[in-house]
Formats: C-alpha cells, sequence, structure tokens
C-alpha cells in the first residue's frame, strides 16, 4: 500500500492510542519485555545528572538530618545518623527527563527507622535541602519500606553531583522526589508543593501513571 | 506566582516540520508549525514522541531554540548510539510531522520584561540552545539588558548559530559574546582557548556585586565546573540556575 500520512494521522486521531506515525522512524527500544519500563521511558546505563543550581559542598561536622512537626524536632549529627541501623537496596530508578535505570544498588537509614523516634500524625512530608530545594511528598510514601534517607551508591559513598553526602530514595516515584543533598523533613497536616510542583510538575509523580506534569 | 509555566493538562500536539537548519555535521534545527501551540518563554522545554509504524514510540526531551516571539524551533544534537535524535538531525524532512507535548518548565526560564538584572549565560556545546532562545527572545523585545554569553565549543565548525550570534553580537545593544574552543583554534583565532576555568569566569562575566541573573547549560562536567567557578567568585548560588544533559 502506497504511504499516506493524512490517512494514518486522521486514523490515530480517531482512536487517540496510538500517535501519528513518524515517517520512517523504525526505533530500537523494543525487546523489555521485563514489564520494568514506565511508559515514555527508556533504560540507560548512564547516571545522568540534573540540578537547578550549584552543587552544595556541606561539609560532615557541619550536617545535620532534621524531622520537625512531630511533638519535638529531631535531629541527628552525621555521626549520630550513621550509627543507625542501614539497609542495602537494590531499585529501578526513573527520571521525568525520560531515561530509566534499572538495579541501581544503595545504602542508607530507612524513613521508618527515623521516624521512630518521632512522635506525629501528620499525613505530608516536605523535604528540605541544601541550595534551598524542596519536594513534598505523602508520609505513606515515605514509610513502609519504601524510601531511605541513602549516603551510598554502588557501594562507594555519595558524590556530591548525586546529592551527596545524603539524599532521600523513593524509587517509585519519579526521580526529583528523591531530593539531593537532603537535610530533613518537615512533617504537616496539609499537603504542600515543593520547587519542581511549582514550576509543571505533578504534585504526586507516578511513573507508571505517568504524573509528569500539572494535570497528567 | 512568577515562574509558574503551565495551567492545564499537557496534551499532545501535532508539529509538522516546516523547515530545517544544518546549523553543524552534527546538529540541525527543526522550525515547527504547532497546531494549537499555546506560546513558550524562553529556555522551556518540549517533550518529542515518535511513533514508528508498528505503534512502537519513543519520547526525549529538547529545549526550544526559539524566541517566544517566532514559531517554535528545537535544534538537536545527533548523540551517535542514539535513538531519537539520528532520526531528528538526519531523517526529517519539511512536511514531516510528529508529536509534541510543551511547554514544560518555569525555573530553567528568562523573561525580558521580568527581570532587569544583567543576563549571564555561560553554555558548553549544545547547551548553547535554551540560551540561544533567551538570547533571540532578548533581541526580539528589544531589550538592552546588560548581557553576556560565554560559550564553549570544541572547535570552530562545532559553534552552532555561529553566524547568527555574530549579527546579535553587532547589534550594539548591550550583548557581549565571548567564545572559547577547546579541542582544536583556526589560524587567526582571537578568542579564547581551553575549558572555561576560574580565570576565564573573572575575565568575563559580571562581578557578582552586579548581581547578574546566570544560566548555565552544557554537559554535567561543565555545568559542575563552572557553577564552582560562579559561586567561589561570589555569585550567590540561588542566583544560578543550571540546566545539565548528558551522563557522568
Amino acid at each position: 500500500m502506497p504511504f499516506d500520512p493524512a490517512f494514518r494521522f486522521n486514523a490515530a486521531c480517531k482512536t487517540h492510542t496510538v500517535g501519528i506515525i513518524s515517517r520512517g522512524f523504525r526505533g530500537r527500544g523494543r525487546g523489555d519485555d521485563s514489564g520494568r519500563l514506565p511508559p515514555g521511558q527508556y533504560a540507560t546505563d548512564d547516571f545522568p545528572v540534573l540540578s537547578a543550581g550549584p552543587t552544595p559542598h556541606t561539609p560532615l561536622d557541619e550536617w545535620t538530618f532534621t524531622i520537625e512537626g512531630g511533638a519535638e524536632p529531631v535531629r541527628w549529627t552525621w555521626d549520630e545518623f550513621r550509627t543507625l541501623p542501614t539497609e542495602t537496596v537494590t531499585k529501578d530508578i526513573h527520571c521525568v527527563t525520560k531515561w530509566s535505570k534499572f538495579d541501581t544498588d544503595w545504602e542508607g537509614v530507612s524513613v521508618d527507622a527515623l521516624l521512630e523516634s518521632v512522635d506525629h500524625d501528620r499525613a505530608y512530608a516536605v523535604a528540605f535541602c541544601d541550595g534551598g530545594y524542596t519536594t513534598n511528598l505523602p508520609v505513606e510514601d515515605l514509610t513502609g519500606g519504601k524510601a531511605w534517607v541513602a549516603f551510598a551508591y554502588d557501594g562507594e559513598p555519595l558524590e556530591p553531583e548525586h546529592g551527596g553526602p545524603a539524599r532521600l530514595l523513593v524509587p517509585h516515584l519519579y526521580f526529583w522526589k528523591s531530593a539531593k543533598w537532603v537535610r530533613g523533613l518537615s512533617l504537616r497536616d496539609e499537603d504542600e508543593p515543593g520547587f519542581w510542583e511549582t514550576n509543571g510538575y505533578h504534585n504526586y509523580g507516578d511513573p507508571w501513571r505517568e504524573q509528569r506534569y500539572w494535570g497528567d | 506566582m512568577a515562574g509558574t509555566a503551565l495551567l492545564g493538562r499537557l496534551t499532545w500536539l501535532v508539529a509538522e516540520v516546516t523547515e530545517t537548519v544544518t546549523e553543524t555535521p552534527r546538529v540541525r534545527t527543526l522550525i515547527l508549525d504547532v497546531d494549537g501551540w499555546p506560546g513558550h518563554r524562553a529556555g522551556q522545554h518540549v517533550d518529542v514522541r515518535l511513533t514508528a509504524e508498528d505503534g512502537y514510540q519513543a519520547e526525549r526531551s529538547y529545549s526550544l531554540a526559539s524566541a517566544p516571539e517566532d514559531p517554535p524551533a528545537l535544534t538537536v544534537e545527533r548523540l551517535d548510539d542514539g535513538e531519537v535524535s539520528p532520526y531528528l538531525v538526519d531523517e526529517v524532512v519539511p512536511g514531516d510531522r510528529f508529536e509534541l507535548r510543551g511547554p514544560v518548565g518555569g525555573y530553567f526560564v528568562w523573561d525580558a520584561d521580568a527581570l532587569p538584572e544583567p543576563l549571564l549565560l555561560v553554555a558548553g556545546g549544545s547547551g548553547v540552545v535554551p540560551l540561544m532562545a533567551m538570547l533571540r527572545h532578548r533581541a526580539a523585545a528589544g531589550s538592552t539588558v546588560p548581557a553576556k554569553l560565554l560559550y564553549s565549543s570544541r572547535t570552530y565548525e562545532e559553534v552552532i548559530y555561529r553566524e547568527e550570534l555574530e549579527r546579535l553580537d553587532g547589534r550594539g545593544d548591550g550583548l557581549e559574546i565571548v567564545h572559547t574552543l577547546t579541542r582544536a583554534q583556526p589560524p587567526g583565532w582571537t578568542g579564547h582557548a581551553g575549558r572555561v576555568d576560574v580565570d576565564l569566569l573573572r575575565e568575563v562575566s559580571f562581578p557578582a556585586r552586579r548581581a547578574p541573573r546566570v544560566f548555565v547549560c552544557g554537559p554535567t562536567s561543565f555545568v559542575e565546573a563552572v557553577a564552582e567557578g560562579l559561586v567561589s567568585l561570589g555569585h550567590r548560588p540561588g542566583r544560578i540556575r543550571t540546566e545539565r544533559f548528558g551522563g557522568t
């Protein structure tokens, strides 16, 4: 059959399932039948870096991690933080800029372990960071073995450009929720959109529902 | 609030390529006609979705190269191991169509009306694309905000927008463009050679006391070095906005 882009375009418009055919585009990403790649993502072996500003460098002797919003603020120094029990986890991560990376190895303290010290019944949290970055999450997405404050990647101390000395790790959400250079959590009753969430990106960010932008 | 960019749901739009411009052997600009295009701000990006005959789809994000005053345009660099960029750089011809969603991003943007401070742009390679949108916007809006572009390329042949940058530099409206070539310099080259370092930043950028708005875009190692250099020169981290690409 002769190529008829207009025909295909009209057909696609009716169905709204498949986009218009891009003439001559073949692509090569098929074959991922593992079911591990969320919609619109591609797998990479690289570990790209995305940050909105300069990389902060906070010395470990000045670093603290604070959880606010409970009955009392709870704070750990780096040395205190590193006495907490750690977990080693292997997770797939998904960046809103389209790359996914499978089987990334992390070591960190689970947020469950941190929250054991905090008396609260708040439903939402805002992670705050060196450099002023914030991101918001429901507390239930930080608990139940779903989130960590990670200080090592691939068996090595986390590099500053990847969020070291410690970053949040919430692998079931788009990776901007895994805030780099995290310094604490602010627990609250009301949800409060963070940095990217007020700059056009989705408030929740589930990669499997492709919640990239406002309204998705 | 300032910085917000989107309100409704971003739907997929159909973009038709109206014109292509070969910028360098590896880089091409696609000028688009997008039905229902809502307009954009300088520095924003879009998501592009390509669909193969069998329904296979691939999505990537690309910065918008054009001023908000002009039709949307993408400038794409071919990544040799890429899936989407070789198609956009080598295959697409005027009349071809693909899907596009956007514009996206409310932080790495510059509006001529809103920000009176000096504008400092630092680009590495194809990181110049969103910064070019800002310079085109600045020119189209008739802005005379003092502006500088420090642009690092590997070679003379790889300087994207070279002739247009010369024209913008020659307008006498307060823009200064400084090139540095890191890998090779042609005979008679009067620009800088070598990577952007603190000394070059000190020499060509606005001093920190003038509190410029700073936008840095390029590969990760470039952005890390430039941002750290600017901070060491006294620029407040909160005034330095970065966008990075590439693996580490």
